[in-house]
């Protein structure tokens, strides 16, 4: 069942931001793609998003993204998933204008 | 236009008040999200891919200075400085703390606006043309009717939970500036003799099952127009699917019971319906004609007018593209232009919006419109003040000369900020306007109309040429129609072939642009017209490089 498992990070919507948080090694929330912890496990990843999806008082709609490693820490492996972690691309706003990404 | 009346103040006050218990039992805990959401999207509120988004609606997109300067400050108080019009009318503030937004909703309350059924399943913003009251084709100013219609649909306890969200559209004109065949229900004024009543179209939307409105009711009296919408939505509220969403819309019903039979149904409830009508609808209506009553034109001469359109190029190219015909012989409809090339389509600063505020106040009647193809409309100048007008617009970056323009591109938010989106629209759009800039009062008429998924918030279908945003494997691609219309010959266009990758898009529309040139009778001949002429063929054979047809230009 693992062999099957894309790497992926946990990510959700912050209840009063509403701006995107990563699940990190050390449990804790990140605004950084590339602080997230990357899952390579399909038990451990389940058991973090029902984690997750037990903190409904500072989580909104918590999922697994795939991802894959980058120099840098986890990198997205969609496009959607790199416009969440940088922010839109008509306005230096969201993460990219508050040093929340590297790229 | 209408103020609102204690009533109304009334009810925003205690909506507004539940919504921020409801925001406080969400934060602390007592709600949960899968409970808050229906809450929340009935009052406007979204969360996209960022952060949330306030969807504010504006009334048959009418508002006065007052109105937009209240959006002015908010943008600025609460959000990052800047609002986004929608194709529906609306306003979006696109990055809003969850903490703040009962303050904002009670900002918005002491002008009269609120974001009650922006979303959800129920009758959402009534639209309008946005020319209305002003238009020299107009039998009748439609928005009477139209706010009788949000009086009604607001908070109507039958219609909160329909099978799915539900658009009406209107107009008094018969050149439809509303896109009223691509609402669940359109309707358009008509005259029978002397008497003012609509055609009513049911059943038509875009989105992933586009279909063009047909015509349910060829002339309704404006007596039993009201009773008789809500025979249609008590019809669909019955009958309408509620097993899959994708199924649910009133399009779908028309569809599936045919014209004639939804036609007798609707015929059957309105008998019982209209017999326990007692006229209140029609007082109202009286009340709100009164309302809705021109403003008092002024008799000026022109001259300033005709003065700078002789001797400024600049002023003369601006009335040449951004000027319409006014009921009133002096006077001018003002269209400003939220499309500057390069710029967010539909996207205002706080700054401008004040600018334009301020122009409604001194010289148009303290009116301002949106219209669903994402300008500002100051409906009411008279023409010795178009100079000052343009002057001020100017000097605020809203002087583009572009409406009707290939650059005055309808887009929607697309995956720069929808949650739903497939791809981006935004920079699509920013790159055509740059890339045809030189060129576009050659290239004259055309609508570019793009969205970022199948649910068509950008009206691709009816673009003369519309682009649809798609993932394609983890790729962005773009799919491109030809053909379409969301006027009173309105049409869906049809899909020219395989899409595009986003970095080809540019030279696809190139190369339809450049055959449209070519073909062309005339340089009067529109981009629509030479297609309607020639059909799809040259212009698939441009786009694809096929057909053998020398593309060596």
């Amino acid at each position: 069942m693992s062999r099957d498992f894309t790497p992926s990070v946990l990510t959700a919507n912050d209840l009063f931001e509403g701006d995107v948080v990563y699940l990190t090694a050390s449990g804790g929330w990140s605004r950084m793609h590339t602080e997230a912890q990357l899952f390579h496990d399909a038990d451990a990843a389940a058991q973090a998003l029902a984690a997750a999806q037990g903190q409904p008082e500072r989580l909104v709609g918590p999922y697994l993204a795939p991802a894959h490693r980058g120099p840098n820490g986890p990198e997205p492996a969609h496009f959607r998933e790199a416009f969440r972690a940088r922010g839109p691309s008509n306005y230096r706003h969201g993460k990219q204008a508050d040093g929340m990404c590297r790229n | 236009m209408y103020t609102y009346s204690s009533f109304d103040h009334e009810f925003l006050k205690s909506r507004n008040a539940q919504f921020r218990a409801q925001v406080e039992r969400r934060i602390s805990g007592a709600l949960t999200e899968d409970e808050f959401k229906p809450l929340r999207l009935m009052n406007g509120l979204y969360l996209q891919l960022h952060a949330y988004m306030l969807r504010v609606a504006i009334p048959y997109g009418t508002l006065n200075s007052a109105q937009m300067r209240q959006l002015a400050m908010i943008a600025e108080r609460w959000d990052k400085g800047y609002g986004h019009f929608t194709t529906r009318q609306n306003i979006q503030f696109n990055w809003p703390r969850l903490r703040d937004v009962p303050d904002m909703l009670d900002s918005l309350a002491e002008v009269g606006m609120h974001a009650i059924q922006t979303s959800g399943n129920c009758v959402r913003n009534v639209t309008a043309d946005h020319f209305a009251g002003a238009a020299a084709d107009e039998i009748a100013d439609p928005r009477p009717v139209a706010e009788l219609l949000r009086q009604w649909s607001t908070d109507h306890p039958e219609f909160q939970f329909l099978p799915r969200k539900f658009k009406i559209a209107i107009t008094g004109s018969p050149n439809d500036r509303a896109v009223t065949r691509a609402h669940d229900i359109g309707l358009r004024m008509v005259l029978q003799g002397d008497e003012p009543g609509f055609e009513v179209v049911v059943g038509g939307g875009l989105g992933r099952t586009p279909v063009i409105g047909k015509v349910l009711a060829e002339f309704i009296p404006e007596a039993d127009l009201l009773p008789y919408i809500e025979a249609i939505l008590s019809t669909y509220n019955s009958f309408g699917r509620r097993d899959n969403k994708y199924k649910a819309r009133i399009k779908i019903m028309v569809n599936e019971l045919g014209l004639e039979e939804v036609r007798a149904r609707v015929a059957r409830r309105f008998k019982t319906l209209r017999a326990e009508w007692g006229g209140a609808d029609q007082a109202i209506l009286r009340d709100l004609r009164a309302a809705f009553a021109p403003p008092a034109f002024r008799n000026a001469p022109t001259t300033a007018y005709d003065t700078a359109y002789a001797h400024d190029p600049v002023f003369r190219s601006f009335a040449d593209t951004n000027l319409a015909q006014h009921r009133h012989p002096d006077y001018a409809i003002v269209t400003v232009s939220l499309k500057a090339h390069g710029a967010t389509p539909g996207d205002a600063t706080a700054d401008q919006m004040r600018v334009m505020a301020d122009l409604a106040a001194q010289y148009g009647h303290d009116e301002l419109r949106i219209s669903h193809e994402q300008n500002v409309i100051l409906p009411h100048v008279h023409k010795s003040d178009l100079p000052s007008v343009h002057a001020a617009l100017q000097s605020a970056g809203l002087a583009t000369a572009n409406i009707g323009l290939i650059s005055d591109i309808i887009a929607c938010p697309g995956m720069d900020y929808c949650a739903l989106a497939t791809a981006r629209s935004i920079p699509v759009a920013q790159e055509i306007a740059q890339a045809f800039r030189a060129r576009e009062l050659d290239i004259g008429a055309m609508k570019i109309k793009i969205s970022g998924c199948i649910n068509a918030c950008g009206h691709h279908h009816v673009g003369h040429i519309g682009i649809l945003g798609l993932d394609r494997a983890g790729v962005e691609n773009y799919q491109i129609t030809l053909g379409g219309d969301g006027t009173e010959t309105a049409a869906l266009g049809e899909r020219a072939g395989p899409g595009f990758a986003y970095d080809q898009i540019i030279p696809a529309i190139d190369r339809l642009i450049t055959a449209y040139l070519d073909l062309r009778d005339s340089e009067g001949e529109s981009f629509i017209e030479a297609f309607r002429r020639l059909g799809p063929k040259p212009f698939k054979d441009a786009l694809y490089q096929t057909g053998g047809r020398a593309d060596a230009a």
